[in-house]
């Protein structure tokens, strides 16, 4: 029996098979990127809604590129110039949206839990494109992809993630997805955003860990995610860049910690010179590109499971109601 | 509704013999093997085409390239196939502008896995003739296709299904026709 899903709001409640089943079936799609014909006709008639209610380009970009490589349309809601702006609710908003009948609707919003908000309200299927400090499902699941392909498996590897982890969604969804698979987790940054709390985030029986040396978080490591630094937050409580890059800034010799074979990622957009050096960043062991292209992949995994999955519903529930009516008129 | 075994189409024995006639057949009208490639579709068309290659080798010494397709994500029923069909890859090593391609299947019924299959093969580039090889052919086509190269045809009613069993499959060898009957 394979997984089915309805929506993917988190990847905190799938099981590992669940979120193996997913990466496997990113796999096919991975393929289909080095197509010189890459759009496929699967999701022919389909419309995905892309509703950011919070700023992204390259989410955003993604999305509607998986979308339009399985042959569905792509509806675009720009919060900027929005009725948001009017002072529209969420709720109102997207029911609008789900008024102009997509088959499935993409949500970015700066509140936590917004995107569950939302799927509790209506039919369709909702992918969560990132809510607030809570998840970022499929940027976990495309890191968890590219570490696999890099590493040739995601069990049992030394993660270490450095920066900003407090205010991190993605943070979170990679340590709900890594810690099912067995992997020590390690997270390194200013204190003020690694709080103790974070050490319990996983299922029972995590290793996670908090290291305030970046030396000693990066010894050891198989993987290493690097945080974009979001500037605009240095000032709670003051920390001077200098002093970030002083300390926490990934550069070559402290990449040597890591096991020689250890790869970097980061979710971008990248501050070159802040916490990563541009050396580390265009080096061998940086996937940051390759980050990009499964994106591209697992966002098709996931758009065909859910379309697929509500088609099929739609045509129980069909075939069930002309069987009805055809008792009916048996009767 | 049971499903009874009605009768043995073929053995181990004739699955042999059939596909190293078919290899024959598929040297001998190919006007030379050096653009040819065999296409073997998921699941059962994939050894299927690796055993022909193979008996092509002992006719001419040729390597005859395999690759493998999935059609699942070029089905036209999608509503179906999602929630069962697990994805593969295809395994393609090879570039298909241009090439000879012979597309291998176990059993050839609506011919709407063949019209996917062909949809898949022009993602990929530009061949320069498709051509079709499969081990049974059961009629009740719902498209215009046709196969070159064929096993067995069989005749049989809509509530039959063929089942084609291979060794590295199935554990087992040999075509069978089973039939859904009423209780």
């Amino acid at each position: 029996m394979t997984p089915r899903f309805r929506d993917l709001l988190a990847l905190e409640p799938l099981s590992a098979e669940e979120l193996s089943f997913l990466l496997d079936q990113s796999k096919p799609f991975q393929v289909i990127q080095r197509h010189p014909l890459k759009k496929l006709a699967t999701l022919r008639g389909k419309t995905v809604a892309l509703a950011f209610f919070e700023n992204s380009t390259r989410t955003r970009i993604s999305f509607s590129a998986a979308a339009s490589r399985l042959g569905a349309d792509s509806m675009n809601l720009q919060a900027e110039s929005s009725s948001v702006k009017k002072g529209e609710s969420l709720l109102d908003t997207v029911h609008t949206l789900d008024a102009m009948k997509p088959d499935c609707l993409v949500m970015r919003h700066a509140a936590s839990g917004a995107a569950d908000f939302v799927a509790r309200n209506l039919d369709i299927p909702v992918i969560n494109a990132g809510d607030g400090t809570h998840e970022h499902p499929t940027q976990g699941l495309l890191d968890a992809l590219t570490i696999r392909d890099r590493k040739g498996t995601i069990e049992n590897l030394n993660v270490t993630i450095l920066g900003d982890i407090q205010h991190s969604r993605v943070a979170r969804s990679n340590i709900h997805l890594l810690a099912k698979f067995g992997c020590r987790i390690t997270l390194c940054g200013p204190a003020m955003w690694v709080p103790k709390e974070l050490e319990h985030i996983g299922p029972p029986g995590t290793s996670i860990r908090r290291a305030s040396r970046i030396e000693d978080a990066l010894d050891g490591a198989d993987v290493i995610i690097v945080l974009r630094v979001q500037t605009e937050r240095l000032h709670e409580p003051a920390l001077p860049v200098d002093d970030y890059i002083l300390l926490y800034q990934l550069h070559a010799a402290r990449l040597r910690l890591a096991k020689k074979d250890a790869i970097v990622l980061h979710p971008g957009p990248m501050n070159r010179g802040v916490e990563i050096s541009p050396e580390v960043a265009d080096g061998p062991q940086s996937c940051v590109l390759e980050q990009v292209t499964n994106g591209i992949a697992v966002r098709m995994a996931i758009l065909y499971q859910l379309i697929g999955a509500a088609a099929a519903e739609e045509g129980a529930q069909t075939a069930a109601d002309s069987a009805h009516s055809s008792d009916e008129k048996a009767r | 509704m049971p499903i009874v075994e009605k009768a043995q189409l073929m053995s181990a024995a004739e699955i042999d013999r059939t596909l190293r006639r078919l290899a024959h057949e598929i040297v001998e009208k190919s006007g030379g093997t050096g653009n040819l490639a065999l296409i073997g579709i998921r699941r059962r068309g994939v050894p299927l085409a690796q055993r022909i290659a193979k008996a092509m080798n002992a006719i001419d010494n040729v390597e005859v390239p395999v690759g493998i397709l999935d059609i699942t994500l070029y089905r036209d029923d999608l509503s179906k196939v999602a929630p069962q069909a697990v994805l593969q890859s295809s395994e393609i090593p090879f570039t298909v502008d241009d090439k000879d391609l012979v597309l291998v299947d176990d059993v050839l019924y609506t011919g709407r896995t063949i019209r996917a299959g062909i949809n898949g093969l022009f993602d990929l580039g530009r061949p320069s003739r498709i051509r079709l090889c499969v081990l049974i052919d059961r009629g009740h086509r719902e498209m215009p296709v046709e196969a070159q190269y064929i096993g067995r045809s069989v005749q049989t009613s809509d509530s039959e299904i063929i089942e084609v069993r291979l060794r590295e499959i199935d554990n087992d060898e040999r075509v069978v026709l089973v039939d859904r009957v009423a209780e």
